[in-house]
């Protein structure tokens, strides 16, 4: 969406005090991705570790889960192609983002007001948005393999040597910012789980972590109270 | 049943003990394939569908003395064969009875997810479980020999069980039984062996074969089948037996050292996020505070 269409909104009141940040095709498209990333996580463990084993177990089996893994694979890539199209245009990395990474020790330790102006997204979630795109495609590659390996020819079985490596390392790297994006969204920013979810932040946190977005929506038009 | 579970050595993704690891003593078990004196009759592979009740499939003509192009899931043992010239000129008909290989260090073991969908027994035979196997085909990645198979009716893989069934009850397995020229034998590894060497230091001596010598790869701990052969310098003329198999770099990497390393992270990151949280908190709670304070006067 653009920065118009968050103004005016017409599809989606939000209540006096509140911008709108995520329309409903985003967090449709969010809750398809977490869901299907969930379930892939938890049988991907089960696959990863005799340890974990028993997850596969409680979701219904190891057949089902090995059955299943892929097929939610595939809402998980829709997902995340989607993302790319709804959002690829505003993850672009400028200088402000790499001032910001250059400074990220003051954003781990809630020193905000030492991070260059945030605007609709800070670098952080960028990194994520990328890794997630670009993870997710070697994972789909990689799994088309692991989907079908009978069918891989043995002069061709090098797909297969690569495919299970590059599965298993593109997951882990996934895994890395599923958690750090998980601790955000729930525990650190605290509206930020609610902002997936119904839509809308309030201005506070609009002019506190992403201010020059705010500044975007708000400079540029009356508010409305 | 104890007699059983006791006499396996190695479990898949198994978290735990093994119970049957240095509990029993027992023999290695081992194959003798002796291609030299293979005629290529395929009674064994008649042996193989007989005693395992597999059903039948369809051949596959392509001018050779060979039944189909590789083993199947219902086709565990397949006799390959080559037309080999040599550098006089002359040709040999290379038979060499395909089967799993029965490694020490299994791949297919290695890569398998699922806990005890793969075992090896204190004799040595590698054995799918196919009630515990979820069809993932990992061990046909792990496997150096091209053996395990899919089915996609039951989607589990199959593959050869050197008749575990059989010779737990002291019997060789049946392929060896049906061989008419008593090119395949069967008993423990160190008789085998004894009986791979003399063969070919009789080939290297009396048979004008200077390479004859023995198929037991150490790249995968040897096997429980060994070959005599002509030639032990080129076994890929015997239908594409590697030279050095060993168990994919890739799977070695996976099951070990990223496997270690992802598992740190991991936990790591776990802890590290739970620290983080109980020293700096969350970002928000400066602005609720102000929030909360915003009509008092200083």
């Amino acid at each position: 969406m653009s920065a118009a269409e968050y103004r005016e909104h017409p599809s989606q009141p939000v209540p006096p005090g509140r911008i709108l940040r995520y329309g409903f095709r985003e967090r449709l498209t969010h809750w398809l991705a977490g869901f299907s990333y969930l379930y892939l996580l938890l049988t991907g463990l089960a696959f990863w570790s005799p340890w974990l084993f028993w997850l596969a177990i409680a979701l219904g089996g190891g057949q089902v889960s090995r059955m299943l893994h892929p097929w939610i694979g595939l809402l998980f890539i829709i997902a995340v192609v989607q993302m790319f199209f709804l959002w690829a245009s505003q993850m672009g990395i400028t200088d402000n983002d790499r001032a910001w990474f250059r400074s990220v020790g003051h954003y781990i330790r809630n020193e905000d007001e030492a991070m260059p102006p945030v605007g609709r997204y800070n670098a952080g979630q960028k990194l994520l948005f990328w890794g997630f795109f670009f993870c997710g495609i070697l994972l789909f590659l990689s799994g088309l393999v692991l989907w079908f390996p009978e069918y891989i020819p043995w002069s061709l079985r090098w797909f297969r040597y690569i495919a299970v490596i590059v599965h298993a390392s593109t997951a882990l790297l996934t895994i890395g910012l599923f958690m750090i994006h998980v601790y955000m969204g729930v525990f650190a920013e605290r509206g930020a789980l609610d902002s997936v979810i119904y839509g809308d932040v309030t201005e506070d946190f609009a002019k506190r972590f992403h201010p020059a977005w705010y500044k975007e929506l708000i400079g540029s038009a009356p508010r409305r109270k | 049943m104890s007699q059983e579970t006791l006499r396996i050595q190695k479990i898949s993704a198994h978290a735990g003990s093994i119970p049957g690891e240095g509990t029993q003593r027992e023999f290695q078990v081992c194959k003798l394939i002796d291609t030299t004196t293979c005629i290529g009759c395929k009674a064994c592979e008649v042996a193989c569908m007989e005693w395992n009740d597999l059903p039948f499939g369809e051949t596959v003509f392509d001018n050779t003395y060979q039944t189909m192009p590789e083993t199947r899931w219902n086709y565990w043992n397949l006799i390959l064969f080559n037309e080999h010239e040599r550098d006089d000129g002359t040709l040999m008909w290379l038979m060499r009875k395909n089967q799993c290989m029965h490694c020490a260090d299994p791949g297919c073991l290695d890569a398998c997810p699922s806990d005890g969908a793969i075992v090896q027994y204190t004799n040595g035979i590698v054995d799918f479980q196919q009630e515990h196997c979820i069809g993932c085909g990992y061990c046909i990645t792990g496997c150096p020999f091209n053996i395990p198979k899919f089915n996609p009716e039951t989607k589990r893989v199959y593959k050869c069980t050197l008749c575990a069934d059989r010779v737990g009850e002291g019997l060789e397995p049946a392929c060896i039984k049906s061989c008419p020229t008593g090119c395949l034998h069967f008993g423990s590894k160190d008789d085998m062996k004894f009986l791979a060497e003399t063969r070919a230091k009789q080939l290297r001596d009396h048979y004008n074969f200077s390479n004859a010598g023995v198929y037991d790869p150490p790249g995968v701990g040897g096997t429980g089948v060994i070959y005599v052969l002509h030639d032990a310098s080129e076994p890929e003329n015997y239908g594409g037996l590697p030279k050095n198999p060993r168990v994919p770099l890739t799977v070695k990497l996976w099951k070990g050292p990223l496997k270690w390393l992802g598992n740190v992270a991991m936990v790591g990151g776990l802890i590290g996020l739970f620290v983080h949280y109980l020293r700096f908190g969350p970002k928000s709670r400066e602005e609720e505070f102000e929030k909360k304070h915003e009509g008092e006067q200083p």
